[in-house]
């Protein structure tokens, strides 16, 4: 081992890099956009869902339960109705996502105090939206009874819920966390894949091997520039949620920082691995993409909850590298929590970095073919 | 001393197909020893096993008193090699591509500097050392690539098929800088196809099919062809080679060019008989002479009479 050759390797592969204007704008830019699609389109929230009203009662009575129900801003009228036929037309092409139909008996039945029963159309086609709707409809449209009933009800149980570590329900303080997990594997596995397949498909890593240069050196150099790239990344990251998005961050950015290292190392590794391997630049890129880019985004708990998930996917996310860090990110950013909690994953990190690296050292002890 | 190169029954197999059977040789100091034969005989094998690209299957060879197998690291710091494929960094300068392998060889400062300069002379690429490399023309692309493979000065140098695709200026230019190479006791181990390039060997090793067929300077290789070589120069070679292959008297007839070159048993029935049968198969002859046989010549009949050998 010899650092200045190490050296060597590394610098080289930083002024190839610096000139590749496609590589780097996959390195800084497809982060930047990511953050910025996942942090304001796919937002997971339930806020402002289009509502139609078909008030028949036109009281202040009724006029009050609407007023209720909009008031949290969880629901917004859009659409006021006058005829029972309009509500299919409304709910089918997607204007509203419910309707709040009152009868004209609505105030006299209230008044008599013999139940006044309301219809709520749902739009169910996005299963998801809808029963969080349902969920919010029922709970206004219980408080409002329970103040319009007039007597006092003392209920024998007393739930007070608290929200913790995301206190607004936010899915956007999730996902910016998680996103890093995500960002750093398409990194790992584009940059790696391209750029070391490129040398077996131009010959110059047989050129590299006719040297004395040790395959550790080769590799650590190589790894080099695209761990100081996954570091800015990160850093744009967690700085756009921060500053954009508002994204507490209230753990420990040395530790998140030592962390991603360890990931980097496991995600480098591999891409290494997969270049070496089948030494082609267009089969790595995709074989990197399928093998961690999908898994950190659909099986690291980034935006699909693991624990919903059937066995088998529950069993294979454990070979996920990204579900761990996704789970210390989200840990660090949003619970500050340290290495007295997360040390399982630290360790599971540490387990996927040696064997990144041990497969990518493995794959250039090979003779080149 | 020993020889720089010694190679005792080296053989590679890939699954079934033998691409290198138990070859044996040894190049002295200062020599250019070429290998020769056509695509698959096995000449680029055997340089990737002397410089430790490839592990064989058996035999050994010791480079620079180095056993290529164990002491791989030894073997590389003291030798230099050119691969059949432009492997500089295109997207790197001509200094910086010096430099990196400068530093994988541990050369630096005032010492890389002298190298540098005596690169960018030998290359013809002084004050162009900014240039991107792949902006180059491969003939200056091909001699920068064999200054980084000399870059550390090493005693021993091997160039697998190094000249092909440029022109034969380039070509000429390239194998001037292998004989100032050889002359200051480089010992160079070289293949080519290119025949007029054989001739510049001091030795020359024929492969065929992964067998060394002939080992011997190009003029003795010339002198031992016993048979004459009559040149025939007709409107069709491609048919005149089909209409003498099969003839009495004819040993071998094969295309040279634009020119149709066939050995025969005797030189003086073979001019008359030759002229009569194309005639006879309705082709314009243009001339039928005897030459003196090219090394070209004396490969296609050691070939054949390999060939022979092998079937009887």
């Amino acid at each position: 081992m010899s650092a200045w050759r190490l050296w060597a390797v590394a610098r080289k592969e930083w002024i190839q890099l610096r000139r590749d204007t496609r590589s780097l704008a996959l390195a800084f830019a497809l982060p930047a956009l990511l953050i910025l699609l996942f942090g304001y389109a796919i937002s997971l929230d339930v806020r402002h869902i289009p509502l139609a009203v078909l008030d028949h009662s036109h009281t202040p009575d009724s006029r009050r339960l609407v007023e209720a129900l909009v008031a949290p801003r969880y629901f917004t009228v859009t659409t006021t109705l006058t005829r029972e036929g309009e509500l299919d037309d409304a709910l089918r092409t997607g204007r509203v996502r419910l309707a709040l139909v009152i009868p004209p008996s609505f105030a006299r039945d209230l008044a008599a105090g013999r139940g006044a029963p309301v219809q709520l159309l749902l739009d169910a086609s996005d299963a998801n939206t809808a029963t969080i709707a349902q969920n919010y409809a029922d709970a206004i449209v219980a408080r409002y009874s329970l103040a319009v009933g007039g007597r006092a009800v003392v209920l024998p149980v007393d739930l007070r819920t608290r929200v913790w570590y995301n206190e607004t329900l936010e899915s956007r303080n999730m996902v910016v966390p998680g996103l890093i997990a995500v960002i750093m594997s398409i990194i790992a596995a584009m940059l790696t894949a391209l750029t070391i397949a490129r040398e077996w498909e131009r010959g110059t890593m047989e050129q590299l091997a006719a040297t004395p240069v040790h395959r550790v050196e080769v590799v650590l150099g190589k790894l080099v520039p695209y761990i100081g790239i996954g570091f800015v990344d990160v850093t744009i990251a967690v700085v756009t949620g921060r500053v954009v998005f508002h994204v507490p961050v209230r753990g420990d950015l040395l530790l998140l920082a030592a962390l991603t290292l360890l990931f980097l190392l496991a995600a480098l590794g591999w891409g290494v691995f997969l270049s070496a391997a089948l030494k082609s630049q267009l089969l790595a890129t995709q074989a990197a993409l399928i093998t961690t880019y999908l898994p950190a985004l659909l099986l690291s708990g980034f935006i699909f909850s693991i624990s919903a998930m059937p066995l088998p996917l529950r069993v294979i996310t454990h070979i996920v590298p990204a579900r761990y860090f996704v789970t210390i990110t989200k840990g660090i950013f949003l619970k500050a929590v340290g290495l007295e909690t997360l040390w399982p994953e630290v360790l599971a990190l540490a387990a996927f970095s040696a064997g990144g690296l041990g497969l990518a050292l493995r794959s250039f002890r090979k003779e080149l073919g | 001393m020993p020889d720089p190169v010694v190679v005792e029954g080296l053989t590679r197999r890939f699954g079934d197909f033998v691409a290198v059977d138990h070859v044996s040789f040894g190049v002295g100091q200062g020599e250019i020893f070429g290998f020769v034969g056509p695509n698959g005989a096995g000449k680029t094998t055997t340089i990737k096993m002397l410089t430790c690209l490839l592990r064989p299957s058996e035999g050994t060879a010791r480079v620079a008193d180095h056993d290529v197998r164990t002491e791989a690291k030894a073997v590389r710091q003291r030798i230099g090699y050119m691969s059949q494929m432009f492997s500089l960094y295109g997207d790197l300068t001509v200094d910086e591509n010096i430099r990196l392998f400068g530093s994988l060889y541990g050369i630096t400062g005032a010492h890389l500097a002298e190298r540098r300069d005596w690169i960018l002379a030998m290359a013809d690429l002084t004050r162009r050392g900014d240039r991107m490399t792949r902006e180059l023309p491969l003939g200056w692309k091909q001699r920068l690539a064999l200054g980084c493979a000399v870059l550390h000065e090493p005693p021993i140098l091997f160039l697998d098929e190094p000249t092909s695709g440029v022109d034969p200026t380039s070509r000429r230019h390239f194998w001037d800088l292998i004989y100032r190479l050889a002359e200051t006791g480089t010992t160079v181990l070289v293949s080519t196809h290119y025949m007029e390039e054989a001739e510049y060997c001091h030795r020359l090793a024929l492969m065929h099919r992964g067998r060394l067929v002939a080992l011997d300077r190009p003029d003795r290789l010339r002198r031992d062809l016993q048979q004459p070589v009559l040149e025939v120069l007709t409107d069709d070679p491609a048919r005149a080679v089909e209409a003498l292959r099969d003839a009495p008297g004819v040993i071998e007839a094969a295309m040279f060019g634009r020119a149709v070159h066939v050995m025969v048993a005797d030189e003086a029935a073979g001019l008359e008989d030759v002229a009569r049968r194309l005639a006879a198969a309705g082709r314009r002859v243009t001339a039928v002479r005897a030459i003196a046989p090219s090394l070209e010549d004396a490969f296609v009949a050691l070939v054949r009479r390999q060939g022979v050998a092998a079937v009887e």
